[in-house]
């Protein structure tokens, strides 16, 4: 547990050590504000409807593309940083399990994640100062895009672990994200059953519940699930060192 | 202190180290001697705990590399071969990383990193990112980690490897003083550093391991004639002729011949040094001496004789 939390200052650190957090949140913010922005221009201009289906599910479903564009930024550099300037090989040598190195490097994007997060929060706030919506479907909508980014986290940072290259990392997460992506909006090609199967394991329209706001406890177990099956899918790739090797050679 | 038996790293096909059974007792300073490619880090790693060899057990401070990994990590310092750390960090704030990660107690971290710290020159760059550091100084920090914590065990894989020759003596000279604190295992393709340093050397070609003894030992089971290299401006045929008669000469061979310079190697009795009395010789003719020095033997010949006659060498793997 301690050994989590040291790995995930370290990332931290790594993070905000450098201008590469800063302009990624700069990113986040300057995507997020502009489509809140346009979708309050838009409600103010042509209202008449209610704020969570007219305002927030609008401004929700368009942060899910904010945080898939950056995201895979955030956790291209999780393991293929390590492998490739070779620190991955001294923290093998160190008395720590691997579980806890990957809680930790997630744990460490993750609260990167919220710290993104937190700042796109401000400008409804500054609405809600002139209008007192009702705060749940808001704090709803919020909690699905934690749970989303939550997912691309889990994701990204098993591409991550796969290969020394940050490129190729960032790369075949945006290929993973835009695969779940594409079977939302692919319904007029296959049958109804085939749509049916796919959308339970769409990612995105998983989170339409939650842009709507609405807690089903369905999408709460479906993200957890897929976040989990990242974890492992990350743990077994780096099990992948004790028949492959570590080093340029691998 | 370390027990490897009968060690064994595949990669695929491809058969980086076979067989390897070696033991190393405590406070020990043990060389691994062996050329580019040779299985040294492979060995090594093993060791560290970064990958479970394909076949056979290590044993690192008791325990077993595999099954009681993080115990027996727990027990070593490793420095990389390739010395790799965290450049966004200032060479304090990385020590106090490597201490968490080392489960080093929160009290005695202060004192544990100033001392790794004075130990290995660092304590003035204390505040410096180590990506500004130069290469001498980043491998002082690599070897500050490695001390971090007093590990019973340190596996240092080539640690003077692409230093200047000072602080090749330094780094040394910590070596040495680890004796009896720490039982060490370093690899290198120097000769003269297992001299330097090393209680006993391991030679390792090709995945196998060729002998197990202490460097003179080696030196002298493999040295059936010690050479001398001369060179003088003399007239080759006599100058030949006058050392063939020096007692305790076995051979003369000339290698080079320019103008009237000529360079010879004297093969001579092991147990006798001779320069003196060749160098007597040569100039009593009146001949004006340019050069003498001992020739000293390569890594490569220790390969070929090794390889040629394996059996006139003790090997006495442990474990
Ligand atoms: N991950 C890997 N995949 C495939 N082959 C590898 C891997 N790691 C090492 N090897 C091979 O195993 C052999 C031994 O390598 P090792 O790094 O142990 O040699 P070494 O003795 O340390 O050499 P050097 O003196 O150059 O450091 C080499 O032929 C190397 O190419
Ligand atoms: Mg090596």
């Amino acid at each position: 547990m301690k050994t989590t939390l040291t790995i995930c200052k370290r990332e931290l650190r790594a993070y905000f050590g450098s201008y590469i957090a800063y302009v990624l949140t700069a990113l986040f913010l300057l995507l997020t504000g502009g489509f809140f922005y346009s979708w309050l221009r838009y409600f103010i201009l042509f209202g008449g409807y209610v704020l969570p289906s007219g305002l927030w599910q609008q401004v929700f479903l368009d942060m899910r593309y904010c945080a898939m564009i950056v995201l895979p930024l955030v956790t291209m550099r999780l393991f293929a940083e390590e492998k490739k300037l070779g620190t991955i090989e001294l923290l093998w040598t160190y008395p720590v399990r691997d579980l806890e190195v990957v809680l930790g490097k997630f744990l460490g994007a993750w609260l990167f994640y919220v710290f993104m997060l937190v700042p796109t929060a401000v400008a409804p706030l500054v609405f809600y100062t002139f209008y007192q919506f009702d705060l749940g479907p808001f704090l709803t909508g919020y909690f699905g895009v934690l749970l989303l980014g939550t997912a691309f986290i889990a994701c990204g940072m098993f591409v991550s672990s796969l290969t020394e290259n940050q490129v190729v990392s960032a790369m075949g997460t945006y290929g993973i994200l835009i695969t779940f992506w594409y079977i939302t909006w692919n319904e007029s090609v296959a049958s109804v059953a085939v749509i049916e199967g796919l959308l339970k394991v769409s990612l995105f329209d998983r989170f339409l519940n939650f842009a709507r706001g609405v807690v089903d406890t369905q999408d709460i177990v479906f993200f957890v699930l897929f976040v989990l099956y990242f974890l492992f899918l990350t743990l077994a790739s780096l099990d992948a060192r004790k028949w492959r090797g570590v080093g340029a050679a691998s | 202190m370390i027990q490897a038996h009968r060690l064994t790293k595949r990669f695929g096909s491809f058969t980086a180290i076979a067989e390897v059974s070696f033991r190393v007792e405590e406070g020990e300073i043990v060389g691994f001697l062996g050329p580019n490619g040779a299985g040294k880090s492979t060995t090594m790693r093993i060791l560290g705990g970064v990958f479970p060899p394909t076949a056979g057990y290590a044993r690192v401070a008791g325990y077993d590399v595999v099954d009681d990994s993080l115990r027996a990590r727990q027990a070593i310092g490793y420095f990389p071969e390739r010395v790799a750390l965290y450049t966004d960090m200032t060479v304090r704030e990385y020590l106090g990383y490597v201490a968490d990660m080392k489960h080093v107690p929160a009290k005695e971290q202060a004192r544990e990193i100033a001392r790794v710290m004075d130990r290995c020159g660092v304590t003035h760059m204390g505040h410096r990112l180590i990506g500004t550091l130069s290469k001498g100084y980043r491998q002082r920090v690599g070897i500050a980690q490695a001390l971090l914590g007093q590990p019973k065990v340190l596996i240092l894989d080539e640690p003077t490897a692409g230093l200047d020759p000072e602080q090749v003596t330094e780094v040394r000279k910590l070596i040495r003083e680890l004796r009896g604190h720490s039982t060490v295992i370093l690899s290198t393709h120097i000769l003269p550093e297992v001299e330097a340093t090393c209680d006993r050397v391991l030679i390792i070609n090709q995945g196998r391991l060729l002998a197990v003894d202490t460097p003179r030992n080696l030196n002298r089971r493999l040295r059936q004639l010690s050479q001398i290299h001369v060179e003088a401006q003399a007239p080759l045929v006599s100058l030949l002729e006058t050392l063939r008669q020096i007692d305790g000469v076995v051979r003369v061979e000339a290698t080079h011949t320019d103008h009237n310079v000529v360079a010879v190697t004297v093969l001579t009795d092991p147990t006798k040094d001779l320069r003196g009395v060749i160098a007597e010789r040569v100039v009593r003719q009146g001949w004006p001496l340019l050069e003498i020095r001992p020739v000293q033997l390569s890594l490569e010949d220790i390969f070929l004789e090794l390889v040629h006659r394996p059996d006139e060498v003790s090997v006495n793997p442990g474990g």
